[in-house]
């Protein structure tokens, strides 16, 4: 499988001269199948960039890790959307009162936004997640319940040939635990849903020192993150959901210093808007 | 490795954790998957060395009665009627563990309830009376 960054900035599209270099655009990546499956994970403003290159297809499913607008913001400029007939899945979480069109709804109607979803001209078809796993073309996915304010899931993709991406981009597992880690994976929050990833995308805003003024705000830093792929085995670590405030040189320095601090056991690349990994 | 857990046994027993009042944690199964130090205790056990134990085990920790001190039946306990119910149980009892002197406790076993009305497990509270 293919899986290409689109947009790994997190809480709020940064573009300008000093983040050009990670990426301004916030959450979305695309996950491509050598069958042709597409999965896309999130629908921040890189979206919008995925949305003008996908070619003729029969099927998309969109999976919200959850309804932050970092998260959302896109869904409304993506272009497939307006095709009419395309099968377009959503698949995403619910609140315990609310389905997951009523919360959807609130974003993409009027006064927010001009075209209501059931205006779309796509064959929409919304799934509520948490649930039975689910099989999308040649991927197996998982989603489980993450530590992050509000209903979040995390997403574990297993293609056809066993290769696993799992992705985490707003996740905070140092909730409450202590010195970190200090569980095994089964009792850390997406511990296994990661465990054993041949990729993991995962969410990495803070330095230690911001960390310390925004604990329970749903995110990690980036000693965190490389302490949660060791934990779980991981193959390759991806750092994302990069805070607004972080230039592209700032990221630099700080992924230097956390793994010099936090040696990894895994290969280590910053999320960077248009990479692409073949795994 | 034990069974995998949802994200709201994982915050209970963070919350469990940092807490000075005694709390156990109880799966579907019955079975004791966390207590924290101030539980400890009350089962006369380390959850350190002891990690989960087996719902058929645990009750053999400790013994529990009703305010006459008379054998209180299974599905008459706080755990086990909060899983029967789905709903919040609290009582008055007396409990021991072996070796131990009766004390005075007034539980409240809470169900966890998660998404799609699914029960996850129950948290059990425990205030010793005085």
């Amino acid at each position: 499988m293919k899986v290409a960054l689109w947009g790994t900035r997190g809480s709020l599209p940064t573009p300008g001269l000093d983040t050009s270099g990670y990426g301004g655009n916030t959450s979305c990546v695309a996950v491509h199948g050598d069958d042709g499956t597409l999965l896309v994970l999130d629908a921040g403003t890189g979206i919008r960039g995925l949305g003008m290159t996908v070619g003729a297809v029969s099927r998309i499913d969109i999976l919200l890790t959850h309804l932050h607008m970092d998260h959302i913001q896109g869904l409304g400029f993506f272009a497939p959307l307006y095709r009419p007939g395309l099968e377009v899945n959503i698949w995403g979480p619910v609140s315990t009162k609310l389905s997951l069109r009523t919360r959807l709804m609130r974003y993409l109607s009027p006064p927010l936004f001009p075209v209501r979803l059931s205006e779309l001209p796509c064959a929409l078809t919304l799934h509520e997640v948490p649930g039975e796993d689910m099989r999308i073309g040649e991927f197996h996915v998982e989603a489980a319940l993450i530590c992050h304010p509000g209903p979040t899931v995390g997403y574990r993709i297993t293609d056809a040939r066993g290769r696993v991406v799992t992705y985490l981009p707003d996740h905070e597992p140092a909730l409450g635990a202590g010195p970190f880690p200090s569980m095994p994976c089964e009792w850390t929050s997406g511990g296994l849903l990661a465990s054993q990833s041949d990729l993991l995308i995962h969410d990495s805003q803070y330095t230690a020192h911001e960390y310390r003024d925004r604990i329970g705000w749903g995110h990690s830093s980036f000693a965190h993150v490389i302490e949660f792929g060791n934990l779980t085995g991981t193959r390759h670590l991806v750092p994302f959901h990069h805070d607004p405030g972080h230039s592209d040189a700032d990221l630099d320095r700080l992924m230097e210093e956390a793994i010099a601090e936090v040696p990894p056991k895994c290969r280590v690349t910053a999320g960077r808007e248009g990479t692409v990994f073949q795994i | 490795m034990s069974s995998p857990k949802a994200i709201q046994m994982i915050l209970a027993r963070q919350l469990a954790s940092c807490v000075a009042t005694p709390i156990l944690l109880v799966d579907v199964d019955g079975t004791l998957i966390f207590y924290n130090e101030p539980a400890e205790e009350i089962l006369n056990q380390r959850f350190e060395e002891t990690g989960e134990i087996p719902a058929d085990e645990w009750h053999r920790y400790v013994t529990v009665a009703d305010e006459n001190r008379e054998p209180l039946p299974p599905d008459e306990r706080p755990m086990r009627a909060a899983l029967l119910s789905r709903q919040p149980v609290s009582r008055r009892m007396w409990s021991k563990h072996a070796g131990g002197p009766w004390r005075q406790i007034q539980v409240t076993a809470l169900p966890v309830i998660g998404e799609g009305d699914h029960l996850l497990g129950v948290m059990n509270i425990f205030w010793v009376v005085e």
